[in-house]
């Protein structure tokens, strides 16, 4: 019989041994390229995944069937959509800055794909466990931009230049809730180690985990999170950068071929990788949620938050249409902001709310929830009343249609 | 409350993400070529010519009359009528086409053809898979690819038929009441002197009898 332990650990045990019985000078390299190459395998495998899952899953949204004629359900589709990918013409405009353009799709995936060295995907599975593993995160996955405005520049189309600056204008934009969210995990984690605040999260009390989702300030700042993230990935509602309606996709709409899908790919990955962060910031990363289920190994647990995650923003995409630029801008600054700030404040007052201010366990664990749900509810609903004054929803009048 | 419509929205989407798993009448696709849909009567893709009986070539109703080529808008009928004559359904000594081409791809369903045929002759099929590997050959469809018998006619479009058999069975009825007519009266003014007379008029007679019988 095989310990829950053993398979927790099967992954790490695998790289342990095949690292042992290479040469001594040679071990250093092949443990890297050995987490490299499992990152980039798994992650990509996933990406193959979720485009089929995303297809199907918004086709059912809209009363479809989505996609179901390769193989069983449709599930080898993306072996056909690589495979078309791969056989379609690389076009390069003449106009285009060719070396710049070419750069572009290979620094966003490569940028994006960085990010994943400080995920912990399972228990002692973090490629590496760097002490600012947080900041390191958002510093590497700012790098996209880079990526972006190259597509966007050096395609040398109007299009493209407004997808491009529409994306910078955007993700700086949400840069600042997104971290701003997150620094309120910093705070009471006391830690930028991804490692260590998954840790930290991993104890129970209660026989329920200590994940940071169920305190008010982690609540809300896991919704910001995510708003914020969907923003950062560039996905519906947010993706006015790659409208296709009204600017033809955007940064990449000069590219085709493998380089086309390679935005793709680096778009899902970013997903990926984001979602993975507020996995490990406020779902407790690989920890389960109940004690009694703790057996079930670690990386099940993430990859099973992923896939929720996953289904949460194709659900979002399903339902919610594309934002204006303006309306995308006012969300940023006059909500998501001042929310994260009062999130920050609800974290500190849980702080300071110990068990000698508002007693002992049962009644003052209540009793500080209460005051922490109630720092944020209340300005939550200030700000909505102050945002939505003088805005009067009817129907739509048409004057020269109809 | 801000943020109030999103959550009703998700719930609707919700809705129809696992409903769409549990009734089948949310799904409104029909998967092509496992499913299909039932065509209603009057749907119309591409003419045929209908024959009477067993024989396509004896019983083809299509006089060659070129009233179709002549009206066809993009002129995809192309028809040679033939030097000799057969008789139709009511006896008559008529031409028949040696060639009756139509070219599927450039006909347009709009079903003049039909329209202006005297002799109900041309039909619209509701064969609408009609693709082919050779685009030379296989979309140039022939007087033998085009016949189809009645009774094909009747199963496609029962309620055209139905008029149309109705009809031609008045006329059939009226052409032997007429033929019965004639031979009666040539046998009367006949009658002092039976010779050629009578003998023309029988043969005239007998014409119908045999297309009554079809």
């Amino acid at each position: 019989m095989i310990s829950p332990g053993a398979v927790d650990q099967v992954f790490v045990t695998l790289k342990d041994w095949i690292v042992f019985h290479t040469p001594a000078p040679l071990q250093t390299l092949v443990s890297i390229v050995i987490e490299v190459a499992t990152i980039i395998v798994v992650f990509a495998a996933l990406f193959a995944l979720a485009t089929v899952f995303e297809r199907k899953g918004l086709g059912r949204m809209q009363n479809r069937y989505g996609p179901n004629r390769v193989g069983p359900f449709g599930v080898f589709q993306p072996i056909a959509d690589a495979v078309k990918s791969l056989t379609k013409e690389d076009v390069v405009p003449r106009a285009a800055d060719h070396v710049v353009h070419y750069l572009a799709p290979l620094v966003l995936v490569g940028v994006v794909f960085l990010t994943y060295a400080v995920l912990p995907v399972g228990r002692n599975m973090t490629a590496v466990n760097l002490d600012a593993g947080v900041l390191y995160f958002f510093a590497v996955g700012a790098a996209t931009e880079l990526a972006i405005f190259m597509a966007g520049w050096s395609s040398h189309n109007k299009y493209s230049l407004l997808g491009a600056m529409r994306a910078i204008a955007q993700m700086v934009s949400y840069e600042i809730p997104l971290i701003l969210s997150s620094v309120a995990v910093i705070m009471i984690a006391g830690t930028l180690s991804t490692v260590k605040i998954v840790e930290l999260q991993a104890r129970y009390s209660n026989g329920l985990a200590h994940w940071y989702v169920f305190t008010p300030w982690g609540l809300a700042g896991f919704i910001l999170f995510m708003i914020a993230a969907t923003a950062e990935t560039n996905r519906s509602p947010f993706d006015l950068p790659e409208g296709e309606s009204e600017i033809i996709s955007g940064y990449f709409i000069e590219y085709s071929g493998f380089k086309f899908a390679l935005f793709f790919l680096a778009e899902y990955l970013e997903m990926f990788a984001v979602s993975g962060l507020g996995i490990t910031l406020f779902l407790g990363g690989w920890s389960s949620p109940v004690s009694f289920l703790a057996w079930i190994p670690s990386w099940l647990w993430f990859f099973g938050k992923l896939l929720a995650l996953l289904f949460a923003f194709i659900w979002v995409r399903g339902t919610v249409p594309r934002l204006r630029m303006d309306q995308l801008m006012n969300f940023a600054w006059k909500f998501m902001l001042p929310m994260t700030l009062v999130t920050i404040l609800s974290a500190g007052i849980w702080h300071f709310l110990t068990v000698a201010v508002v007693g002992p366990k049962p009644l003052g664990g209540v009793i500080r929830w209460l005051v922490c749900a109630l720092v944020i509810f209340v300005p939550y609903i200030t700000l909505a009343r102050v945002l939505e004054r003088g805005r009067r929803i009817e129907k739509r009048v048409y004057r020269f249609a109809e | 409350m801000l943020g109030e419509g999103i959550i009703q929205g998700l719930v609707e989407t919700a809705r129809n993400f696992f409903g769409s798993y549990v009734e089948k009448d949310r799904l409104t696709t029909v998967q092509y070529p496992e499913e299909r849909h039932t065509l209603p009567e009057a749907s119309r893709v591409f003419p045929i010519l209908l024959y009477d009986g067993d024989d396509a070539a004896k019983g083809l109703r299509c006089v060659a009359c070129q009233i179709c080529e002549k009206e066809c808008p993009p002129r995809c009928i192309h028809i040679e009528k033939s030097k000799d004559k057969k008789p139709d359904f009511v006896g008559k000594q008529q031409f028949y086409p040696a060639v009756f081409d139509i070219d599927v791809a450039v006909c347009m369903s709009c079903q003049i053809c039909v329209e202006v045929c005297p002799f109900d002759a041309i039909r619209m099929d509701k064969v609408y898979e009609l693709s082919t590997s050779d685009r030379f050959g296989g979309l140039l469809w022939t007087k033998e690819q085009l016949s189809k018998p009645n009774e094909y006619y009747q199963k496609i479009h029962p309620m055209e038929a139905a008029e149309t058999d109705e009809r031609r069975v008045k006329e059939l009825a009226e052409a032997q009441a007429k033929a019965a007519a004639a031979a009666a009266k040539a046998a009367q003014t006949a009658s002092p002197a039976p010779g050629d007379a009578s003998g023309n008029g029988a043969s005239a007679a007998a014409k119908p009898a045999t297309a009554v019988h079809e």
